[in-house]
């Protein structure tokens, strides 16, 4: 069986045409990501701002075309796909963003966004029909109908707007959802109860997520497979808490020991950290691996040749990095 | 209503000792929003001090108050917000009692702010220099440009970014730079108090390290008072030297950053810390709902009651007032006897 979402070699490259003057900039460089369709999983792709992850997310959402490479949606490429499989694509693969106060148009009741989908999608014969649909969507996420409904956006916190649009995303029943940092503008009290209604559609309603963040400790305690991002490359990727507990790349070293712990006896480990201007970073390195600037491990060969993905532990974990070349 | 701060005098003695010189005196605080329906007591009998030196960080959920306090020290508060009560001591001088003139005069001299989002707030079409300049000449007058230019290049190196910052322009910074650059023109003016509201909530965890440790050096070498809004529980342990815990505009525990990590005495602030997720050990999620209760209407008792798993027959009829139960550490439940003994 093919599996539910596939990314093959795929490179995105903003600039660079005729109308552009300014450098290019590679957001996205030979990536590679499977998700099989069953059972259904929570796949983490994390990694600092610029580190491609959100293209990622416009790509599979379709917002923005590939440069090369292919995205394939269960054995069917999506940039050759007709306008009724993008539709049926369009339903099955939802999104749910970052930002619970943008999404919502002040002028209009938040059941809005419910009748909105009913209606494109034609989900339902009658407005009953549709009231009962909207109803169980959002007993799922722990939320009833007549409590918010009728309430304006500013009339709800950011955490019940964010499990509405769960709700909304989880009522077209979709194989796949794209959430774009969905917890990072949330209340840290509230953000367990977004990440368990993740949990809760994954094991219960099987649907697999592309959980996108820059938060590593919500991506571990979710996440079933991670792949972390730096400057549009795969440095490290695997089970989620093998490569947490055990991580093998530089950068993803520098990155846990970043996290600051909750404890005030522990101060930030590891070096002192560097960081350099953006602009440099991205164009500085043509070939060779690109965290070259900001490693303290690096030699002379990472200069010459970029590294590729190899093994450095059990089962799939892998990092691209000359330092476990054997 | 009234609240009483019992001063019991064991304790009395422990924080006498420990008392430096005090920067920021905030005694029974009180802002409220008017709307139709009712005034909305956004911080309501709020009471802490800053020490010279010291970052206090101030933490809670959205709506908890936490930045509506600090737009009070700024005097900045916005109608339908005012200050209702409550007086507000800064090196001397209370701010509450100042005229606009009087304030524009205290403001960046004394009390700079850096504000949410920080980074985008500075002009995008001056560059960081001129932002600057213009900051010191509106306070000191003409001075000479090669004096100015030295200045701010010091300023810069503070902040630990090179100096050719200086001729560039916002966007041409990243992210973890323009906010050093908005720390640089905050102390710019040596000021005695720096407010910083959610310095690091848009950067990613390796900037938010740069700007911490930034922000620390700072306070280091410059022995300026901070207080530091935010919601990262993570960040404040590595940052702050003590923490105030706000609940629904009260403050409910306040006390050096280890003691609280060691032992929270209020239920709120166990539970903020319990949220915090891990990087170390996979656990099930603890779930929690949000603010409760209507900021209009009060409730007789203590705030948290409707979420506390410890709740009381004396917390729905008597307001626990803020004691000192452990050697500075304060908190407002009344789960504890006046020595600092759990009584449940």
């Amino acid at each position: 069986m093919a599996p539910l979402l596939e990314i093959k070699n795929a490179t995105k490259i903003y600039g660079g045409n005729l109308l552009s003057t300014g450098p290019v900039t590679v957001a996205l460089q030979d990536y590679n990501l499977t998700i099989e369709e069953a059972p259904a999983t929570i796949t983490t792709i994390a990694g600092e701002s610029g580190s491609g992850k959100s293209t990622l997310a416009n790509l599979v959402l379709g917002f923005t075309d590939l440069t090369s490479g292919q995205i394939v949606y269960r054995g069917r490429d999506l940039a050759e796909m007709s306008s009724s499989e993008r539709l049926d694509y369009r339903r099955e693969v939802q999104a749910v963003f970052q930002d619970p106060y943008a999404v919502y148009n002040p002028f209009y009741r938040v059941k809005h966004v419910f009748d909105l989908i009913v209606r494109n999608f034609k989900m339902a014969r009658n407005p009953r029909e549709a009231r009962d649909m909207i109803e169980q969507a959002l007993n799922v996420v722990g939320m009833r109908g007549e409590e918010v409904l009728e309430k304006y956006p500013h009339q709800l916190s950011g955490g019940q707007r964010q499990r509405m649009m769960m709700a909304r995303a989880y009522m077209l029943r979709p194989r796949l959802i794209v959430a774009d940092e969905p917890v990072s503008m949330v209340d840290a009290s509230l953000r367990a109860m977004i990440l368990d209604i993740m949990l809760r559609l994954r094991d219960e309603e099987g649907i697999s997520f592309l959980y996108i963040t820059h938060d590593l400790s919500t991506a571990y305690q979710i996440g079933d497979a991670i792949y972390l991002l730096y400057q549009g490359t795969i440095a490290e990727s695997g089970e989620t808490t093998r490569v947490i507990e055990n991580p093998k790349h530089p950068y993803v070293q520098l990155l846990l020991d970043s996290i600051p712990v909750p404890d005030p006896s522990v101060k930030w480990g590891g070096d002192s950290v560097t960081t350099i201007d953006d602009e440099e970073m991205r164009i500085s390195v043509d070939s060779g691996c690109r965290f070259y600037p900001r490693c303290s491990q690096r030699f002379d060969r990472c200069l010459e040749i970029t590294p590729k993905p190899i093994s450095v532990g059990e089962k799939d974990h892998q990092a691209a990095c000359f330092l476990y070349e054997d | 209503m009234t609240v009483s701060v019992p001063q019991t005098l064991d304790n009395g003695s422990i924080s006498d000792s420990m008392a430096d010189e005090t920067t920021l005196a905030i005694d029974d605080l009180q802002v409220f929003y008017a709307t139709p329906t009712g005034n909305v007591r956004a911080v309501d009998h709020v009471t802490f001090k800053v020490r010279k030196g010291e970052i206090v960080g101030l933490v809670g959920e959205s709506g908890c108050g936490k930045t509506t306090t600090a737009m009070a020290i700024l005097r900045l508060v916005q109608p339908p917000g005012r200050i209702v009560g409550g007086a507000i001591n800064l090196d001397g001088i209370d701010l509450t009692q100042l005229d606009g003139a009087e304030l524009r005069e205290v403001r960046w001299t004394k009390l700079a702010l850096i504000p949410q989002g920080a980074m985008n707030s500075l002009n995008p079409v001056m560059r960081i220099s001129s932002q600057i300049k213009d900051t010191i000449r509106t306070h000191e007058g003409n001075i000479p440009n090669r004096e100015l230019k030295e200045r701010i290049l010091r300023l810069l190196s503070l902040v630990g970014l090179p100096s050719r910052v200086y001729d560039m322009y916002p966007h041409e910074l990243s992210g973890g730079m323009k906010q050093r650059a908005c720390i640089a023109m905050a102390i710019a003016l040596d000021p005695v108090l720096v407010i910083a509201d959610e310095p690091t909530s848009a950067l990613d965890v390796i900037v938010q390290r740069v700007v911490g440790e930034t922000l620390l050096d700072v306070k280091e070498r410059l022995g300026v008072s901070m207080i530091v809004i935010g919601h990262d529980m993570g960040l404040m342990a590595q940052l702050v030297d003590r923490l105030a815990v706000m609940y629904a505009g009260r403050m409910v525990e306040i006390a050096p950053v280890s003691s609280i990590f060691n032992e929270q005495l209020h239920p709120y602030t166990q539970l903020l810390i319990e949220a915090i997720p891990s990087i170390r050990e996979r656990k099930p999620l603890k779930l929690t709902e949000g603010l409760t209760h209507d900021l209009r209407t009060p409730l007789t008792g203590c705030i948290f009651q409707l979420r506390c798993p410890h709740v009381m027959d004396i917390c729905r009829e008597e307001d626990p007032p803020m004691r000192e139960l452990r050697a500075d550490h304060q908190t407002a439940c009344h789960l504890y006897a006046d020595d600092g003994t759990l009584l449940h």
